[in-house]
């Protein structure tokens, strides 16, 4: 199963809470808003994605996970 | 097969959960504004001032659900169980006892929605949560006017703490929207 | 069809704009689902009846969008009329480039070409909608395309009546997902994808959005096949298209070229340079500058401009003097591709600004400040990082002026501005009296 993360740059108003949950997949930009360092996260990190995917407050971040080892 | 319950356990019961639902209630109001807010410090994460939130809210209705069970199975008075959901319902204390009801009725609105998040989509999910500024002020209201005990001095104080915290979180709230800019 | 492979959209272009010299010229509409060959005006009832054949006619032909992103118009017909329910259509004639100005002569001289563009596709992927949008502050366009789609309803040639719609004149708003936000009654914005129009846009209808270009090349090929449209262009990019030459040039204005032909060829069609060249900017502000020796013989196809770093865009070609200063027209623009920001993501509503200003102190500050250093971090940060492409516009030319202008720029760096700062603009820009400043 592969887990990959995507921001939706128009409902994201940069709170930050993504990067202060998973700080090894999302860095800040210098204006507060989200890069993704990678877009896969790998499975160690899965459900702190998960929970980040929840804990956006206006639901920018959103999460595919997609069945079997290719897209 | 009514079960004869009444004395002052029951009610002290009854008053005691209010008060610790109102309290926790104004402490979510305050997490819900600083998060919004943006607030967050070396110490103090966003995510944390949000999870505690979310908990608080559940645990507020856990201790209404103890506050209205408490109330209801009291004989001394017969307050049915609608009277806790519907206003109006209730003979006793009609005025006050309805705006307990309003309360809930907006607070289940509140974490129903917050729940179902996700499917409800942002937008319809915000417009349902400016509602809790509605919410927290017709608690306090419930609980000043209905206490019997509302000349204890701690009681008094007690809420007008909480209605301060609201306030001034609020007034910090506007200013600091204000000098982040529009879309924040 | 003349055995001179062009002009062939512009065949006409001297013509009077009314429906009866268009059918003079190019031929009547052809019948839907006759492809190949020029239907007469009474409708041929033949028995079985297919427009979308007119797909496979598209797909064999090879034609791409004319709007820019140059995707396979055949294959986007296809995936829209595959999907259930009915469609809709929308023809881009909305053109937000300043620099380019081929859509706006083909609405106003050759409407029914593009009309007719549209009724064959709509009847080919089953749409019961079909809009033409230009800006809003178009008004004799708009006047005069109303006037062509009543000509066409009193003849009764579109059975789906084509809606001329006004769209705010904004940058953005000509993206596709503006157009069909706008058109579904909210902002003229660009929205996040999923879903894309052709999944589910105007109405909830999967939507087929074509540059009006494109729909005049379509209109042609219905009447004269896909290997009369082969017989012009390369083998990969086949066909005609319409470029807008402006700048230093003896003269500039809307040419129709084959597709492959270079660049220097076209400077060349446009009666020359006007004075000594240092590049070329080609494909418009969303495209990208290249030196003038380089630049000279690079085809116009996609492909042959990607391959040399920059983009074909919608056909836009600036002839560049060696006397003007690269970094100032580019500072010009960038703080007009930041005004132009929907201000939706924070990544372009904060980085096209900071970009902006970092261009402009490097072009009259020198630079102080590391500001130049700051460019090379702010393209990064801003590309890919919107719901649209917009800051990857701002971001390909911010970036292809370092390639093209190394020693420009060490030179600001070191010296601060030179001479060719202090010439008169050179890039069109829309002035502030047609600038809008609504969303719509």
């Amino acid at each position: 199963m592969s887990v990959t993360l995507r921001v939706n740059p128009i409902a994201c108003t940069g709170h930050g809470m993504c990067a202060e949950l998973l700080p090894e997949v999302v860095e800040l930009d210098r204006w507060g808003y989200p890069v993704l360092v990678s877009p896969t996260v790998p499975r160690s990190l899965r459900e702190h994605a998960r929970r980040a995917v929840q804990a956006c407050p206006t639901l920018a971040l959103l999460i595919e996970e997609k069945a079997g080892k290719h897209r | 097969m009514s079960l004869d319950f009444h004395g002052p356990g029951l009610w002290y019961a009854t008053r005691a959960t209010g008060l610790v639902a109102m309290l926790l209630l104004t402490v979510s109001v305050l997490l819900g504004v600083i998060t919004a807010g943006r607030f967050a410090s070396g110490n103090w994460p966003r995510f944390l001032s949000q999870g505690l939130h979310r908990n608080i809210s559940l645990l507020v209705l856990a201790f209404l659900a103890l506050h209205v069970g408490t109330t209801v199975v009291d004989t001394y008075t017969s307050i049915p169980l609608a009277a806790a959901f519907v206003p109006l319902a209730s003979a006793y204390k009609t005025a006050w006892l309805s705006l307990g009801a309003v309360a809930l009725d907006l607070l289940l609105a509140l974490v129903a929605t917050s729940l179902v998040r996700k499917r409800l989509g942002y937008r319809a999910w915000r417009r349902v949560h400016w509602l809790a500024y509605a919410c927290w002020p017709v608690a306090v209201t419930h609980g000043l006017g209905i206490g019997t005990d509302r000349s204890a001095m701690w009681v008094l104080v007690l809420s007008m703490a909480c209605i301060l915290a609201v306030l001034g979180t609020a007034v910090w709230r506007v200013i600091t929207a204000v000098r982040l800019g529009p879309a924040r | 069809m003349p055995a001179a492979r062009l002009p062939r959209l512009l065949a006409g272009i001297a013509d009077a704009a009314g429906l009866r010299e268009h059918e003079r010229r190019y031929g009547p509409l052809p019948a839907p689902g006759e492809p190949g060959r020029a239907g007469s005006r009474s409708r041929r009832r033949s028995r079985r009846r297919r427009p979308e054949r007119l797909i496979d006619v598209v797909e064999a032909a090879g034609l791409t969008g004319r709007g820019g992103a140059g995707f396979p118009a055949g294959r986007k017909m296809r995936s829209v009329a595959g999907r259930p329910g009915r469609k809709a259509i929308v023809a881009n004639g909305a053109e937000g480039e300043p620099a380019s100005r081929k859509d706006r002569l083909l609405l106003s001289r050759l409407p029914h070409l593009v009309l007719d563009g549209i009724a064959l596709a709509a009847a080919a992927v089953g749409a019961d909608e079909a809009y033409l949008c230009v800006h809003g502050t178009e008004d004799a366009l708009l006047r005069r395309l109303d006037r062509a789609v009543a000509e066409r309803q009193a003849a009764g040639l579109d059975p789906v009546p084509i809606q001329v719609t006004g769209i705010p004149a904004r940058y953005v708003s000509s993206e596709q997902s503006s157009i069909v936000q706008y058109l579904n009654g909210g902002p003229g914005k660009p929205t996040f994808s999923p879903p894309r129009p052709h999944e589910r846009g105007v109405n909830g209808k999967p939507t087929l959005v074509h540059n009006v270009e494109t729909l005049a090349h379509l209109a042609m090929i219905a009447r004269h096949g896909d290997r009369w449209f082969r017989r012009t262009g390369l083998p990969s990019a086949p066909g005609s298209m319409l470029v807008t030459v402006s700048g230093a040039v003896t003269r500039p204005g809307v040419y129709e070229i084959e597709m492959g032909t270079t660049a220097g060829e076209v400077i060349m069609l446009a009666g020359g340079p006007a004075e000594r060249l240092q590049a070329l900017l080609v494909g418009g502000y969303f495209g990208a500058w290249l030196p003038v020796e380089a630049a000279w013989r690079v085809p116009m196809t996609h492909a042959g401009l990607k391959a040399a770093g920059g983009a074909l865009g919608a056909g836009i070609v600036i002839a560049f003097p060696a006397a003007a200063c690269p970094i100032a027209e580019t500072a010009r623009v960038a703080r007009y591709l930041a005004e132009e920001s929907a201000g939706q993501c924070g990544p372009c509503r904060f980085g096209l600004p900071a970009l902006a200003e970092a261009l402009a102190s490097l072009a009259f500050a020198g630079g102080r400040g590391g500001n130049a250093d700051d460019i090379t971090k702010l393209i990064p940060l801003v590309e890919r990082r919107g719901a649209c492409r917009h800051p990857d516009g701002a971001a390909q030319l911010g970036r292809s002026l370092f390639t093209a202008f190394p020693a420009d720029v060490h030179r600001h760096r070191r010296q601060g501005a030179c001479d060719g700062v202090r010439r008169p603009p050179l890039l069109p820009l829309p002035g502030d009296e047609e600038r809008e400043w609504d969303w719509g």
